[in-house]
């Protein structure tokens, strides 16, 4: 067993190698695509905030200017939301929030709602969703504008009982066949809006003063 | 290796042995992505890129491949040339990544390459199997893209959407509307619709093949010897 020329021993060591190169290949490719890759996503996320956010309308570096938040009395789930926060020479501009709609028709329904420092709705996007396609999925901005419909919405200018479908009573379109997707979208926004006026202040709260944004 | 031969090899791969059409392998991938002609024609680039350069390694590596271990080695070079691939992808094709997503690294479960790896390229030199990869890549990648343009026809009317995710900002213009105010037929979308279409052009297939009997009693030989 001992002998060094033993086929199984051979075969192991050339196995050995083959993984070897193809570590080391796949080492130097991650070396390479690493930086772009965080870039791309980085920018993704930036793509997104500022079509809601305007690019011109705040100052900070949005990804860095982030706190994470749960309330389960407001959201209903327990998991942690990401808040970016827009601010234009310190002020407060708007939050953009993480927002999970448990209640859909199928899983998760992750959203993005921008919320001015007055309380308005500056937009809301759905960022993934695996409602049933032709049916629920005309809550994506690609499918319909129906998610526009919440801009510029406030719990001043929308009561309570509006904060519905209209089947339910309220002022938002359901889609032909389907309730349940935009219903829950409904309620996320609504919810959202109510965490907002509660704890403004704290999604404000300034860690220590940062200085301008350092990129773009 | 004479021009003949490798003619006969590029024929084999891209039409009598065609891997979604004939032989049937890597069918997960082909049912899955090709929603529209340029989703499959993206995951069919990569298998045919892929399959390329896992022929050639295991072809260069052959002489030193034992029989007790070439399997284990061709999935080590197949996952490392596929996950090279998707690096790249994710760096330079970052909204085709988003889309084919789970995929491409699903292509390395595409047994059309372990099975060219053990079938063709374990047996022969460097440049058959490289021509090899080559072809069966392009037979894969003809089929995705068929079937890619037939399900984005009858299902939404139109040809190339989404070529920007591919070529760029300007491939935006390359969207071809065939059928204007297409109301959307969601079946062609949706997975059964892959059946159907993979359906209707192996029966194409068969169809124009059985007009040529000669040659359509020869590939049924070669059929069941490889499947």
């Amino acid at each position: 067993m001992n002998n060094p020329s033993h086929p199984v021993l051979r075969s192991g060591v050339l196995l050995g190698l083959i993984a070897l190169l193809g570590t080391g290949l796949l080492a130097g490719v991650n070396e390479l695509t690493h930086e772009r890759i965080l870039e791309q996503e980085k920018n993704r996320v930036l793509q997104q905030l500022n079509a809601i956010v305007p690019l011109a309308s705040y100052n900070n570096n949005l990804l860095e200017d982030v706190i994470e938040i749960e309330d389960e009395v407001f959201f209903h789930h327990p998991e942690s939301l990401t808040v970016y926060r827009a601010r234009m020479d310190g002020r407060p501009v708007a939050v953009l929030m993480n927002v999970l709609a448990t209640d859909g028709y199928n899983g998760d329904i992750r959203l993005l709602a921008g919320i001015d420092s007055s309380g308005v709705v500056l937009g809301v996007r759905v960022l993934s969703h695996r409602e049933t396609p032709g049916l629920g999925d005309p809550i994506d901005i690609e499918k319909s504008d129906w998610i526009l419909g919440f801009t510029h919405r406030s719990l001043l200018n929308t009561q309570t009982k509006d904060w519905a479908v209209k089947r339910d009573g309220g002022q938002f379109d359901q889609f032909t066949g389907a309730t349940i997707s935009p219903r829950a979208v409904v309620n996320a926004v609504h919810n959202t809006l109510l965490y907002f006026a509660a704890n403004q202040q704290l999604l404000f709260e300034t860690m220590p003063e940062r200085e301008g944004r350092d990129d773009h | 290796m004479t021009t003949n031969e490798l003619k006969q090899i590029l024929a084999d791969g891209a039409w009598r042995q065609n891997t979604g059409l004939v032989v049937l392998l890597g069918l997960c991938p082909l049912l899955a992505v090709t929603n529209t002609l340029v989703n499959g024609l993206a995951l069919g680039l990569a298998t045919m890129l892929t399959l390329m350069v896992s022929n050639l390694s295991v072809s260069i590596l052959r002489g030193l491949l034992k029989p007790e271990i070439r399997i284990p080695a061709f999935v080590l070079i197949i996952a490392s040339v596929v996950t090279v691939i998707e690096l790249l992808m994710h760096a330079y094709f970052y909204d085709l990544y988003r889309i084919l997503g789970i995929f491409i690294p699903l292509i390395v479960t595409n047994c059309a390459i372990i099975g060219r790896a053990e079938a063709f390229a374990s047996r022969n030199s460097p440049l058959p199997s490289l021509v090899d990869g080559f072809a069966t890549g392009l037979g894969f990648c003809i089929t995705l893209v068929l079937l890619g343009a037939l399900r984005e026809l009858t299902g939404r009317g139109t040809l190339l959407a989404g070529a920007d995710t591919l070529v760029g900002e300007w491939g935006r213009h390359l969207t071809l509307t065939i059928i204007p105010e297409h109301p959307g037929f969601l079946l062609a979308m949706l997975p059964p619709g892959a059946f159907f279409g993979l359906a209707l052009l192996i029966a194409a297939r068969n169809a124009w093949q059985a007009r040529r009997p000669a040659q359509a009693a020869n590939t049924l030989l070669l059929d069941s010897h490889e499947t």
